[in-house]
């Protein structure tokens, strides 16, 4: 750890909007599961585009156009890299997780399946990992199966053994949980899925920011994710796929740059990945986050992960002994990233984050987006922490005071 | 590091009878023979209210009860708000509504109307601009009801 916290502290000053004050306290964004903050390499890389390699790409003859067309498409073998997909052409450009999940229920569902088919999801599932589901559930008269979770936020894997059948089509799994920052064993549940016959997409939104992500070795068949939870800028994001799979699908959008012919009576597609990528794309954002990916890599996982454990171990010690805690998730550290959920006492969740705000703490309240996971914990809503790479255990212990000064302005006077 | 509990906004925002209302909310509860009831929810922090409205035979509320789920603000004022529009006329409840909104975005005036009564305790609310929906969630619930009660 010695040689990691200086690295990690010079880290910070790469993060200019992290140098303000918040209600006249220095800022402590600890809500980085609902979004990042930007490094200054890819604020320049989408400046640096803007500003001189800017022009609509796959269309023009110019240079300069095969300039943007050429940030654009290295930016995809950029990504397809940090996954370690096996082509570029298996990595496709959308504005970020929703769009890909939507993308593939959609698309693949729609020429996939049939009533009485189900699709498997899970309780700790972001909305965009279940609403997209439900949408194509409900045209093509397939079911939405449930896995529970355990008291401590982990997925109840016998569940998919009861699930999994012949009428299995998709299991849709988050690789982190975005509420409890629960690690799911995604190989495990992807090995149990393929046995059953079922294809496996992995909701990566919340673990591309943080761990190594290898889709070979995940073994899954869609992996979604989105640029702005991780250095990148918002409207960016992707999904990968395997070849066959993409090859096999209708396109989602029609329009141009996704067509190979078009005439009055009818139109073919171009090849994967163009085949889904109808419009003008975001190219500064493809560029962005190919720059992204070259930050978290210029840092190393094996770096970024130890601080981040440094930062979990520091904040489950620290909110334990916030007198009237009830903190949700897995124990074990192993089993979590460094997001923690949790309620207090006598003080609602908004409240708390009005409080913190006072503070300069900013901190998510609220359902996070998973209405059928608060339901399973039995409360309305929860407060929600969520650090990276800049948090400093400094920031953990201002939260910590906050939240016993929440609940001294809370209690009976 | 300490918060003050002076420090202007948040005392502003968190006074004791608030806080007091939060605790012990009055009118809490259901109207078996309620007039017209209204389930309104906050999608964007989950804040809930069942409101329920009894009209007496001259027009006036008779009573007024809700059972909810959410912050200290939406609940104290909701509680706030019961006591506040029992007695008045369908009109009076309309009047006092806007009156409340307008002090939610931050009319001075209304902040010092009267016939707003203890629910003036909430004026602070309007310097935490993503809290003012926690505030108006009854009140927008209460006209609901008497639109649906005079259907």
């Amino acid at each position: 750890m010695a040689t990691v916290i200086p690295d990690i502290l010079r880290l910070r000053a790469d993060f200019p909007l992290l140098d303000q004050t918040a209600n006249g306290k220095p800022l402590a964004y600890l809500d980085n599961a609902a979004t990042s903050q930007k490094p200054r390499p890819v604020i320049d890389a989408v400046n640096q585009f803007l500003l001189q390699d800017n022009a609509n790409v796959h269309r023009g003859l110019y240079d300069l156009a095969r300039r943007a067309t050429e940030a654009y498409e290295n930016a995809r073998t950029r990504l397809a890299r940090f996954i370690n997909a096996p082509s570029p052409d298996e990595v496709i450009w959308v504005r970020g997780t929703t769009e890909a999940i939507n993308l593939v229920a959609s698309s693949w569902g729609s020429a996939n399946l049939q009533p009485g088919d189900e699709i498997i999801v899970t309780l700790l599932e972001h909305h965009s990992n279940i609403v997209p589901w439900q949408l194509i559930a409900e045209r093509t008269g397939a079911r939405i199966r449930w896995v529970d979770i355990d008291e401590q936020g982990r997925l109840v894997l016998e569940d998919f053994d009861r699930l999994l059948s012949e009428r299995t089509r998709m299991v849709a799994v988050g690789h982190v949980s975005n509420a409890l920052g629960t690690i799911n064993p995604v190989r495990t549940i992807v090995d149990k899925a393929h046995a059953a016959g079922a294809l496996v997409l992995v909701d990566g939104a919340q673990a591309a920011p943080h761990l190594p992500v290898d889709v070979q070795a995940l073994g899954c068949d869609f992996y979604a994710l989105s640029g702005h939870k991780m250095c990148g800028p918002m409207g960016i994001g992707a999904l990968w796929a395997r070849r066959e799979l993409l090859d096999a699908m209708p396109p989602y959008q029609g329009g141009g740059e996704m067509i190979d012919t078009v005439t009055m009576e009818r139109s073919t597609w171009a090849k994967v990945p163009h085949k889904f990528e109808a419009g003008t794309p975001d190219a500064a954002g493809a560029v962005g986050l190919a720059a992204a990916c070259d930050y978290i890599d210029g840092i190393g996982h094996d770096a970024l992960l130890a601080w981040e454990q440094e930062l979990a171990r520091h904040a489950m010690e620290r909110l334990s002994q916030v007198e009237g805690i009830r903190l949700f998730g897995p124990e074990n550290l192993e089993e979590r990233l460094a997001v923690f959920s949790f309620a207090l006492e006598g003080v609602h969740p908004h409240d708390i984050a009005t409080v913190l705000d006072a503070e300069g703490i900013a901190i998510r309240a609220g359902h996070h987006c998973a209405g059928p996971l608060m339901t399973r914990l039995g409360v309305p809503a929860t407060a929600r922490a969520s650090f990276y790479l800049y948090n400093t255990p400094e920031e953990i212990d201002r939260l910590a005071a906050a939240l016993d000064t929440a609940r001294e302005l809370f209690s009976i006077g | 590091m300490t918060i003050d509990r002076s420090t202007p906004a948040l005392g502003a925002l968190f006074q004791e009878l608030i806080l007091e209302h939060y605790r012990k909310p009055r009118n809490r509860g259901v109207i078996p023979d309620a007039d017209a009831t209204v389930h309104m929810k906050n999608p964007t922090c989950g804040d809930e209210i069942h409101l329920g409205i009894k009209l007496n035979d001259d027009g006036r509320i008779a009573d007024v009860k809700f059972l909810g789920e959410g912050c200290s603000i939406s609940q104290a004022s909701a509680s706030m708000m019961t006591g506040l529009l029992i007695g008045k006329t369908p009109s009076e409840a309309e009047e006092l509504g806007a009156r409340f909104a307008a002090m939610m975005h931050g009319d001075e005036a209304a902040a010092k109307d009267r016939a707003l009564g203890d629910t003036r305790v909430l004026a602070g609310v309007a310097k935490f601009p993503v809290r003012v929906k926690c505030a108006l969630l009854g009140w927008d619930a209460v006209q609901e009801a008497l639109q649906k009660a005079r259907a």
